[in-house]
């Protein structure tokens, strides 16, 4: 009896040790063959030049930068409209049915395909709108696909402020906004920025809203002004790959394109879960 | 003066915080609108259930049923992968992991649960599809097979770090209390401990499910791209997402393609939408279950 | 009796959703007195303290119904901002809380929120605080520092401090010694009598010698009734009922 019992633990627990085992294989695998393969294309020009020869040579630099452009567009919009909900919800605490109806949306925005959003943005934004195929675009599109999970971070940092501060704060006269960004928004700002940074990451990865909202695969130079369109790395990882005539070529180079962009997310990502770290630490100190 | 300023502020709050629900709102809007005309040229039944995708043909054909079929096999599929793995590891990382392991597992879960979708795809269009074709001599690597191959260690991380949390809120009297009645680790977790934090475990597949039917970048790199019913597990495919990413870019504004891309982004929604609902309704149920509910 | 009366429970009935946690509480707080509210915990009574700033307000679901006075007025009157009924009656709490802020800045924190600007102002009302709080001499060279940094029984100065600085006229104490050791306590009391000459004293504890060393008053809470209310002396010595006799010589609670 009690063999059979040990025989079942030791297999149930071995089928566990091979799941564990087997997703980060997989995981680790992806990570290195973009990472060996990308690092030997990678070199100053890569980083700092544009496409030449039909995209067979030179640098992705402007893909790059669009990148960046389309993220922090999204965060200057997502950001503060994130902030004052979960505010909101946290800290003004609305009857129990606008709670509901707040949380329902924000779960199923959350839920939405991001293609979806992408073929929103077309419909609003380039075509209702008229901005066209733009940086602003793509950014309002990002931005509202990146509400939900800066919401939810921000909700979280703000609970987590204790409410003995709060009352310490309305004791000695301060009213409810004095209180809340006088006190409770200081002290929850590590927490916020961690959620921030890590939808930062998010959003820089996203492909699919921009396809028909901003990214197009090749522009003459940098964008110079919010209405032009960008070349972005994730879509110019989709294009050098389906696009083009020269498969191999456009393969390593496309290669450089995810080892960078596989980059800036994981970095960004790390930071967060460091600033995180660190002031978990310094709470405790 | 001053308890008016609080007023203005508490407004101002109240509005933003509706700006959710004003997105959402919107997205039916627009998706409704934009897709309803194709009605007028197919109905609904046709749309649903045609077994061609020739929108672009003269006369055009938009029966978009090898479209649905292809999502549910790649989602599936990719089911198969990510549940077991997900679910798994999960496990493993609640209950047997020590502290250091924990310490490193957690953060690099969910490190790797941001990879954007771009990478997966190009890994799977760049490594895996030749690597399939040589090992199951295809004439083709880019198939449902592949797919759902990808899909599936993409969405792992994800149904693990939800699957973690759902298991780290069990409390742990439950534990001990098995324990103290003589049962084994491993009996414990599998007859205390998943029925326990079992809907929260569903919330975690069903998310899961809802993130493998609208992902986008993957499939549309690696499925193969043909729009015709599957035969087999090595088939090409064309998802309904990538069928909208593929096309929307050709499709004139206006046009019966165009309208009919959007009633496919309509149905996805739609299906997206139960989705998180039922995913809603477990994981109140399982707060309750817990006693977690506020 | 020819003390002033600085507040007043009046009818006081407060119900937390269908839970009826204060019945009918008819109380006096005299002026320049310290008021002890005694009881076994969940008799309401930090509960009733709360009401006298209206920190309650922060509760969802409740319900308060009859008089609290502060010099006459009727301070839950609906015109009355909660803002400024906290200015004259501060509070200092159970677990000590200080900002998360530089020891200066949780002192002129209040300041600041309430009007002062001149630098040199807030300078002189900060180091004035500290002193009455018994604080100065253990901070007087590290004003910059965390306030996380102190100790428990600092902290507790330093909230008390904090309280001092924006001038009230009542201070409520909601058991400001629960997590400290005797000697941090010993400070706290010595702090105490010590304000009792400028400002009315609320102080609610669970420690009967505690409220036998420092009060001048005791009001006996059980179940969310006002058992007995009288001066210590008197209730220390002859309790009039039966229940609070039972609870002082530690039957129960």
């Amino acid at each position: 009896m009690k063999k059979k019992r040990d025989l079942e633990q030791f297999l149930g627990f071995g089928i566990l040790f091979l799941c564990v085992g087997a997703t980060l294989f997989f995981l680790a695998a992806i990570l290195f063959f973009v990472a060996v393969k990308g690092i030997s294309v990678i070199n100053w020009e890569f980083l700092t030049q544009g496409p030449r020869n039909g995209m067979t040579a030179g640098g992705v630099a402007p893909a790059i930068v669009g990148t960046l452009y389309l993220t922090l567009g999204a965060i200057l919009f997502a950001f503060p409209l994130g902030l004052a909900c979960a505010i909101y919800l946290c800290e003004y605490s609305p009857k129990g049915w606008v709670i509901n109806l707040i949380r329902i949306s924000i779960n199923n925005l959350a839920g939405v395909p991001s293609v979806v959003f992408g073929l929103f943005g077309l419909a609003v934004f380039v075509k209702y709108f008229g901005f066209g195929v733009s940086i602003l675009s793509g950014s309002l599109t990002l931005g509202i696909l990146s509400l939900p999970v800066i919401i939810s971070a921000t909700q979280e940092a703000l609970l987590s402020v204790p409410q003995s501060l709060r009352e310490a704060s309305l004791a000695v006269g301060a009213t409810k906004w004095q209180t809340i960004h006088r006190i409770v928004l200081p002290t929850a700002m590590p927490g916020i920025l961690t959620g921030v940074i890590l939808s930062i990451g998010r959003i820089a990865g996203e492909t699919a809203p921009i396809l028909f909202t901003a990214a197009t695969f090749y522009k003459k130079g940098y964008p110079n002004s919010i209405f032009s369109e960008v070349m972005v790395l994730p879509y110019h990882i989709y294009a050098l790959m389906t696009e083009g005539a020269h498969p191999e070529k456009q393969t390593a180079i496309a290669y450089g394109c995810s080892f960078i962009l596989l980059c800036m997310v994981l970095l960004v990502s790390l930071a967060a879960i460091v600033i995180r770290q660190k002031q978990r630490s310094l709470a405790h100190g | 003066m001053v308890k008016i300023k609080e007023k203005i502020y508490q407004w101002i709050f109240g509005v933003l915080a509706f700006a959710s629900l004003f997105f959402l709102v919107g997205i039916m809007i627009v998706l409704f609108r934009e897709a309803l005309p194709i009605f007028k040229k197919v109905s609904l039944i046709h749309f649903l259930g045609g077994q061609y995708w020739y929108p672009t043909y003269d006369p055009p054909e938009f029966g978009i049923f090898p479209l649905i079929l292809a999502s549910f096999w790649v989602c599936l599929g990719a089911m198969a992968v990510c549940v077991p793995l997900g679910v798994g590891s999960a496990l493993y990382i609640n209950e047997l992991a020590s502290v250091r392991q924990k310490a490193i597992l957690k953060p690099a879960i969910e490190i790797l649960a941001g990879v954007p979708s771009i990478v997966y795809g190009f890994f799977g269009m760049a490594v895996m599809a030749p690597l399939l074709q040589n090992l199951f001599h295809l004439s083709i690597g880019l198939c449902l097979f592949s797919a759902s191959l990808t899909l599936g260690i993409m969405a792992t991380p994800t149904v693990c770090s939800i699957a973690e949390d759902a298991l780290s809120y069990v409390p742990n009297t439950f534990r001990e209390a098995s324990f103290a009645v003589g049962a084994s680790r491993w009996q414990t977790l599998t007859r205390v401990i998943i029925p326990a934090a079992g809907s929260g475990i569903s919330t975690a597949i069903i998310l899961g499910m809802s993130r493998a039917i609208g992902e986008t970048m993957t499939v549309l790199m690696v499925a193969g791209g043909a729009a015709v019913i599957p035969k087999s597990l090595f088939d090409p495919v064309r998802p309904m997402t990538s069928a909208i990413a593929a096309e929307m870019g050709e499709a004139p504004m206006g046009s019966d393609h165009y309208h009919a891309l959007f009633a496919i982004a309509l149905i996805l929604f739609l299906i997206t939408f139960v989705f998180n609902i039922i995913a809603e309704i477990i994981s109140r149920r399982f707060r309750v279950k817990l006693g977690l509910a506020g | 009796m020819d003390k002033i009366v600085k507040m007043r429970a009046k009818e006081v009935n407060f119900y937390y959703g269908q839970h009826h946690a204060l019945k009918n509480i008819n109380l006096k707080i005299y002026a320049n007195e310290v008021t002890a509210v005694i009881g076994p915990s969940g008799c309401g009574k930090s509960t009733f303290v709360r009401l006298l700033n209206r920190m309650n307000e922060l509760v969802v679901h409740s319900r308060l119904e009859g008089e609290i006075l502060l010099d006459g007025k009727n301070i839950l009157e609906l015109d009355i901002d909660p803002v400024e009924v906290r200015k004259r009656v501060g509070m200092v709490f159970q677990k000590p809380n200080p900002f998360p802020k530089s020891i200066f800045e949780n002192i002129s924190y209040g300041l600041e929120i309430n009007g002062f600007k001149d630098r040199r102002q807030i300078e002189d009302r900060v180091v004035e605080s500290l002193k009455k709080a018994a604080l100065w001499d253990e901070v007087k060279d590290r004003l910059h520092d965390s306030a996380l940094r102190l100790s428990g029984g600092q902290q507790q100065r330093l909230c008390i401090a904090r309280c001092l600085a924006i001038a009230p006229e009542v201070i409520l104490f909601d058991e400001p010694c629960a997590s400290l050791d005797p000697i941090s306590t010993k400070k706290i009391e010595d702090l105490i009598l010590e304000l009792e000459k400028d400002y009315t004293i609320v102080i609610v504890t669970h420690n009967m010698q505690q409220a036998a060393r420092i009060s001048d008053y005791t009001g006996f809470f059980l179940m969310g009734d006002l058992i007995e209310f009288d001066k210590t002396e008197q209730m220390f010595t002859a309790p009039k009922d039966k229940r609070t006799e039972d609870y002082i010589t530690g039957r129960f609670g």
